[in-house]
């Protein structure tokens, strides 16, 4: 057991675990902050990508103690972040997933949507494949993925003021 | 009653306000920030954490277990085996061969034989350690072809039959007469390899039993109400002290739909220790758990007239169920009975026969016993057409079945819109201009399937509604909607909340949905045979419609206007006749409170009386049935075998789109499943009975580099029984993935793929065969 001292979603925060824990399982299990998923516990799904200095990582392959000094962003951070920021309302990817139907079961979304969101703050202008290669690291096993592209898509156009492509159920 | 009334296909009014249009969903926003619930996200205080101790064998007796240094271990605080719950049970009442605990033997490398809880999860798992037990190994049956004729030892030892689980054999019309005057006679095998769910969300349990003998479990499962059953059965509880919820799931897809060990462990442990216990699996548990697509080896012949009429179809199929029942009947019956479209053909005849082997069990993934029978005779409806040098389009059209028609096995098909779909990927994918045409190693393959929309089959038999739904409507202008639906994800809260929206006139977010809560809820079924829009839409329209009427009057009488005056719509009500009058629903409500007291309503669904008249005839008899043509666009490397789907156009008619974002998002998703097991999963056992590669790096499910582009094309033929003519979106889309890509493959490059998966090994063996036999090119 060990007092780790975490930079969280930007809260400063100490808190007591066992030395082999994961940095998931601190978030999960001692911070309540439950949205960051455990898929796999082996780094293969994706689920539990939350982002370290603004770069996804996988959560369940950082033990905790190897997290401290960094800040660490989970999904829980988004909407006060983008509050904080002065607008209104969710992330504006938050948003745009939920608009395109890209989220099914949604277990794998907090991961993808992180991912996503580290990709749009490095290149807010990404082409299709681009997306792909940036969600790679992320399986989702409901959608096809088709409507999580779009859902990017749909974030880009909208932060550059232009209308979205047609979704793929609506180009006939 | 309202259980069979019809609702028609229209909008209450005029034009839809709520229904087709692509709204959000209702729980998208919390899943998208993290807030939404699932199983493992629940903490209750003093809760323990529970593992169990899996079998290492395929196949042993048990002799003894000695849990008791397990028992000393500091921090442990119970520790059960198959003694503490010895009453077997099965998701099919018919075939309880399962026990939540192994009891004298394991039948399968990862049954559970005993269970432990304690303070924390390193604690439990390093009391598994401790727990000895003694086992007598038994011969291990892995090939079905020995299940078939060798029954010493039986797998499951009160069984007549040996170590067969099921045996149907059905035959329509005079099968052998048809074959004899056929003009064409194509005979050959093919093999479907097994494949699993794999959810992001791994399965996870949590039980609470509390002081006045109250059980709660919350559990990841798509069957809360058989949940409950299997509980009060093998726990020995009435099922009134049960409670069965299902928070937010992360991914079923069948693989969620049987009682699992897990739930009844962490309810004995509860009632055992006093506390709260969780169980999460992990990932490789998930794969030992399995209940995925059942292998299959196939034998199909069918005859055909010169033009292409088919005649004759006899099928022989030999099934590899695993280690217990779990749907296995059903899975018997639906391989022969879901082929009687979108086709016409004169006779038919199936033999289809599953076998238990020591492997993880089989049961229902998406297109739950149809996908693998509708490969191969796909691909055989394609040799068909080559043969007789048509256009696989045009053989496919010449055979359509039709709408408001009898299947050969004697199903009741009511709205068909098989033939605009065939339209549609003809068109989308420039079929005419481009198949044949795209040179050596491109190709375009189509197919075609049908699929149930529920079943009338209640996996116990009873006349009461299949599902239920009730309405609160409050003063404030909410309604509360109780289903017992589940949603897993495919958006059937969604889809309630549409309906209750439309009907009662109110904005979406007027609506709140509690769902798959067996002590708030009516009952439902569970989300499995494409069942929930049908059939809990249908209850959700009967009891907002009782409401709607009560609404309508109170206003009539308010205004002293006519009823058919009142309109209802986005949050208000109006007189039609003086656009002037128009007030809030929550005026609405509480004008209609005054009148009736209390505003509640209850609306149900139940299937009307279907099926053939024989053994068996009831099972995939569904109130409607939805279409889907695939056209799949592949690219072959022919140095590597590998095969690249580049694009998918999948026409479906799911009879009217309540959401068009959402029956895409299952037309897209079911394809994509499709292609991944066409491609690459594999649910393989190796010889010791151990899975080939029970994580998500070895069972290659397609990232977002690897997934093709798919062009979802909605039809709607607008089904007559269906909520506002909706029928399913979920499992028919997935079908013809599997064959359209071997078809495609055979357009590319001339090899007929019968044997899934397409490995490159295989790709390239084929090749090699067809140098050596025709040179081509």
């Amino acid at each position: 057991m060990r007092v780790l001292r975490l930079k969280v979603n930007g809260d400063d925060l100490e808190v007591a675990a066992p030395d082999h824990w994961t940095l998931l399982e601190v978030l999960r299990y001692r911070l309540g902050l439950t949205g960051s998923k455990q898929g796999c516990d082996k780094g293969d799904c994706g689920a539990c990508t939350v982002l370290q200095d603004g770069k996804p990582v996988l959560s369940c392959m950082t033990l905790a103690g190897n997290a401290q000094g960094r800040a660490i962003t989970t999904i829980e951070g988004l909407m006060p972040a983008h509050v904080a920021s002065g607008a209104s309302g969710p992330d504006p990817i938050q948003s745009a997933f939920d608009r395109c139907g890209a989220l099914q079961c949604g277990f794998c979304q907090p991961g993808m949507i992180l991912s996503a969101r580290a990709l749009l703050d490095r290149n807010p202008c990404p082409t299709r494949p681009e997306i792909r290669a940036a969600l790679a690291g992320n399986l989702c096993r409901c959608t096809g993925y088709t409507q999580i592209f779009e859902a990017v898509e749909l974030a880009i156009a909208d932060s550059l003021g232009v209308a979205p492509a047609p979704r793929s159920w609506e180009s006939r | 009653m309202g259980a069979r009334d019809q609702h028609g296909v229209g909008a209450p009014w005029g034009d839809f306000q709520v229904i087709g249009k692509p709204n959000r969903k209702v729980d998208a926003l919390d899943k998208a920030t993290g807030a939404a619930v699932y199983a493992d996200d629940i903490a209750l205080p003093g809760m323990l954490h529970a593992k169990t101790l899996r079998s290492p064998h395929p196949h042993a007796r048990i002799k003894s277990i000695d849990a008791s240094a397990a028992l000393a271990l500091p921090g442990v605080l119970g520790v059960i085996t198959g003694r503490d719950m010895p009453i077997r049970y099965g998701v099919i009442p018919w075939t309880p061969d399962e026990n939540a605990l192994a009891v004298d033997k394991v039948r399968f490398v990862g049954d559970p034989v005993a269970a432990v809880a304690a303070l924390d999860e390193d604690t439990a798992n390093a009391a598994l350690k401790l727990i000895r037990v003694e086992y007598e190994l038994l011969h291990a049956y892995l090939d079905p072809r020995e299940s078939l004729v060798r029954h010493d030892p039986r797998i499951h030892e009160d069984r007549k039959e040996g170590n067969i689980s099921k045996h149907v054999q059905l035959a329509f019309g005079d099968v052998d007469a048809e074959l004899a005057a056929a003009d064409l006679v194509l005979e050959g095998d093919y093999s479907f390899h097994g494949t699993t769910h794999a959810p992001i969300e791994p399965h996870c349990a949590v039980a609470q039993y509390s002081a006045d003998g109250l059980l709660t479990l919350w559990s990841s499962t798509q069957i809360t109400h058989y949940v409950q059953r299997a509980l009060a059965l093998v726990l020995e509880l009435p099922a009134q002290r049960i409670r069965v919820v299902q928070p937010a799931l992360g991914g079923a897809f069948g693989g969620k739909s049987d009682p699992f060990s897990l739930e009844f462990s962490v309810c004995k442990l509860a009632q055992l220790t006093g506390r709260p216990v969780k169980m999460l699996w992990t990932r490789e548990e998930v794969f030992y758990a399995h209940r995925g697509r059942h292998p299959m080896q196939m034998h199909y012949k069918s005859g055909v007239s010169r033009s292409g009429k088919l005649l004759a179809v006899d099928a022989r199929i030999l099934i590899d169920g695993g280690s217990y029942s779990s749907f296995g009947l059903v899975t018997t019956y639906y391989a022969g009975q879901l082929l009687t479209g979108p086709y016409d053909f004169k006779s038919y005849r199936f033999d289809s026969t599953r076998v238990f082997t020591n492997k993880p069990p089989c049961g229902p993934k998406r297109g739950h016993g149809s996908v693998q029978p509708r490969f191969a005779f796909e691909v055989q409806l394609d040799e068909i057409a080559e043969r007789l040098a048509l256009d696989p389009i045009e053989l496919r059209r010449r055979n359509f079945q039709g709408s408001n028609v009898r299947t050969v096995n004697g199903q009741r098909v009511t709205s068909n819109g098989f033939l605009q779909c065939l339209a549609e990927v003809e068109r989308a994918s420039a079929w005419k201009e481009r198949r044949g045409k795209l040179g050596r190693g491109r190709g375009l393959g189509v197919a075609g399937s049908m699929y149930i929309s529920g079943t009338n089959y209640p996996v116990y038999p009873n006349n009461m509604p299949q599902a239920g739904v009730q309405i609160a409507l409050e003063r404030s202008g909410r309604a509360t909607v109780f289903t017992g639906g589940n949603d897993i994800g495919q958006g059937s809260n969604s889809m309630v909340a549409y309906v209750v929206a439309e009907e009662l006139g109110l904005a979406l977010e007027q609506v709140r949905v509690v769902a798959a809560d067996t002590d708030l809820c009516p009952v439902d079924l569970g989300a499995y045979s494409s069942r929930v829009t049908f059939m809990v839409g249908n209850a959700a329209i009967d009891a907002a419609r009782k409401l709607r009427a009560q609404l309508i009057e109170a206003l009539a009488a308010e205004w002293k206007v006519e009823p058919a005056r009142v309109r209802l719509a986005q949050g208000r009500a109006f007189d039609s006749g003086d656009p002037a009058r128009s007030i809030s629903s929550s005026e609405a409500i509480q004008i209609a409170e005054v009148r009736f007291d209390t505003l509640g309503s209850t609306g149900s669904y139940n299937t009307p009386q279907l099926g053939g008249d024989y053994r068996g005839g009831t099972i995939g008899a569904s109130p409607a049935y939805s279409f889907t043509a695939h056209v799949a666009e592949v690219a072959v490397d022919e140095e590597t075998g590998r095969i690249q789907v580049e694009r998918v156009w999948i026409a479906h008619d799911c009879g009217r789109a309540l959401n068009p974002m959402i029956v895409a998002g299952q037309m897209e998703g079911s394809a994509y499943m499709g292609v991944a097991e066409a491609l690459g999963e594999e649910h393989g056992v190796n010889r010791f009975g151990l899975h080939a590669g029970p994580n998500l790096l070895d069972y290659r499910i397609p990232t977002s580099m690897d997934t093709p582009e798919f062009h979802a094309l909605i039809v709607e033929s607008l089904d007559p029984e269906g909520p506002y003519g909706a029928k399913e979106a979920g499992e028919g889309p997935l079908h013809p993935s599997l064959p359209a890509i071997a078809n495609a493959v055979f357009d590319a490059c001339g090899i007929r793929l019968r044997h899934l998966p397409f490995t490159p090994g295989k790709v390239l063996a084929a090749l090699r065969a067809q140098r050596v036999e025709v040179p081509k090119c």
